[in-house]
């Protein structure tokens, strides 16, 4: 679905990326964790194209996504830190992106029910809360029904019932067959959602296993437990 | 992306600076010609207006306005919408605004007062000069990242185009005042909007005889139809060359 090939981004001198080499298919859940300023959202602000490459391709579906912004009709994407005009209110912000999207075909609104969107709607940007911005983001990525999700921290900032109604979400979709990329730093959270794991550090992708082999591996039954061991064993060999 | 430019359009009309500057230009316009019985004297009096006052708001507003949309602009980004049809519809919003507020504030009283032809001469010179600046000011903010420093550049380019390049004009002509520097003069005036919209209008009006020898040179060449349309062209050169490359340099941003 989505093929990153030799991708380098530098900012001036320091380099955010540095020769990353990723597939990701359908029907998976992948988590793309590491460290702090590893490089994570930069990865995905490549994908969506918001960040220009300096060198190497990403293709989408087999085309090449540099120039083209048509395939962005397939992602939704939920950003780290939702960023929205401020004197727009919330209904006005949704309507703005379908009049973008142009959507055929039904809309998914199981998030903004859940989520009780109805009564903040028309309430303006800037009054939001964080986490009710994070709300507004969670549901305007899974709105159109996009074969491939890009969820940036999806649970950072939501109170519990909120991160457990997009956590059950999450794993719907999956079972649908969609893509799904995920970044987190709260590893437990993953457990049952993910179905890959890709751990970045310092600019590089470090490995891309899935569960079951990093499970087999390290003999842990547990995301946190088992990347703690892996990145053990593999300073000290 | 018909959509988002309308979208913009009517967020800039709703604005309270924008109505307070239409209101503005409305008083102004008005109170000129209602107290003034000499047309030629009233044009003069607005000239200074739209030569001074309608490039000052366009540009600094038009770049507050790009500064305050970058979230806007960010989301739009992570849609599938073109990096093209972004800029071309924020360019396109600010300069339907902004020239409607010039066209109530000015052009209304002006075709209703003065000569239809110099009346038109006018209002393009408005016109042009508020899209001048609205690509000038897009143009500044994609050259500076931060806010101060982008709305500093707008200024001071303002404060160039409008004040000090004509000073810098008139110390050149008197420094060489003994040689015949009358065509690098016209080329000079030539290359600054402000200055253009400024000798159009003056020629509209008979005051074009007060300005000795050089004013002759400005009617000859200026004053006919082929100085009509070469000033046109240069003034929309103004507007496409900085719109060109802030949309170059917009192309290859990283957001």
């Amino acid at each position: 679905m989505i093929e990153i090939n030799n991708l380098t981004k530098k900012f001036g001198k320091t380099t955010a990326l540095r020769k990353v080499n990723l597939t990701l298919t359908s029907g998976t859940c992948v988590g793309l964790i590491g460290p702090n300023a590893c490089g994570k959202t930069t990865l995905i602000k490549n994908i969506l194209s918001m960040v220009v490459p300096t060198e190497g391709e990403i293709f989408f579906d087999g085309k090449n996504i540099h120039g083209d912004v048509f395939y962005k009709n397939n992602i939704g994407y939920m950003p780290q830190i939702g960023r929205y005009p401020e004197n727009m209110s919330v209904r006005q912000v949704i309507q703005m992106i379908k009049n973008i999207r142009n959507h055929q075909g039904t809309e998914d609104k199981e998030l903004f029910e859940a989520f009780e969107m109805e009564k903040i709607a028309d309430k303006k940007m800037r009054t939001l809360s964080g986490g009710t911005t994070q709300k507004v983001s969670a549901t305007l990525a899974f709105l159109f029904n996009p074969p491939v999700l890009i969820l940036d921290e999806p649970t950072a900032g939501l109170d519990p019932i909120a991160s457990e109604i997009l956590r059950v979400k999450i794993i719907k979709e999956r079972e649908k067959g969609k893509l799904i990329l995920i970044t987190s730093h709260l590893l437990s959270e993953l457990d049952d959602l993910l179905t890959n794991i890709v751990f970045m550090q310092e600019s590089v992708v470090v490995f891309n296993k899935t569960m079951e082999d990093l499970f087999a591996e390290t003999g842990e039954n547990r995301v946190s437990r088992a990347i703690h061991k892996l990145l053990k064993t593999e300073v000290l060999s | 992306m018909k959509g988002i430019t309308t979208f913009i359009i009517k967020d800039i009309l709703k604005n309270r600076i924008v109505i307070l500057y239409t209101l503005i230009l409305c008083g102004f316009s008005w109170s000129i010609f209602s107290l003034e019985d000499n047309v030629s004297k009233g044009i003069l009096s607005l000239l200074n207006i739209i030569l001074l006052i309608v490039p000052l708001v366009s540009v600094i507003f038009a770049n507050i306005y790009m500064y305050n949309s970058t979230e806007f602009i960010e989301l739009l980004v992570s849609q599938p919408v073109k990096r093209s049809s972004i800029w071309y519809a924020m360019f396109t919003g600010l300069a339907v605004a902004l020239n409607a507020a010039f066209l109530i504030g000015i052009g209304i009283p002006v075709l209703l007062f003065i000569h239809p032809l110099t009346a038109l001469v006018v209002i393009l010179a408005g016109v042009l000069l508020t899209t001048i600046f609205v690509s000038v000011a897009m143009l500044c903010f994609i050259l500076m990242r931060d806010k101060a420093k982008g709305i500093g550049l707008s200024i001071m380019l303002w404060l160039f185009l409008s004040l000090m390049y004509d000073g810098l004009v008139l110390f050149f002509m008197f420094q060489f005042a003994d040689y015949p520097i009358e065509k690098i003069m016209v080329l000079l005036t030539a290359v600054n909007p402000v200055d253009l919209a400024r000798i159009q209008v003056l020629l509209q009006i008979d005051v074009a005889a007060l300005m000795g020898y050089t004013g002759a040179i400005f009617k000859k060449l200026f004053g006919t139809q082929t100085g009509y349309f070469t000033s046109f062209i240069f003034m929309l050169v103004w507007i496409v060359v900085p719109y060109y490359f802030s949309l170059r340099l917009f192309k290859n941003k990283d957001l």
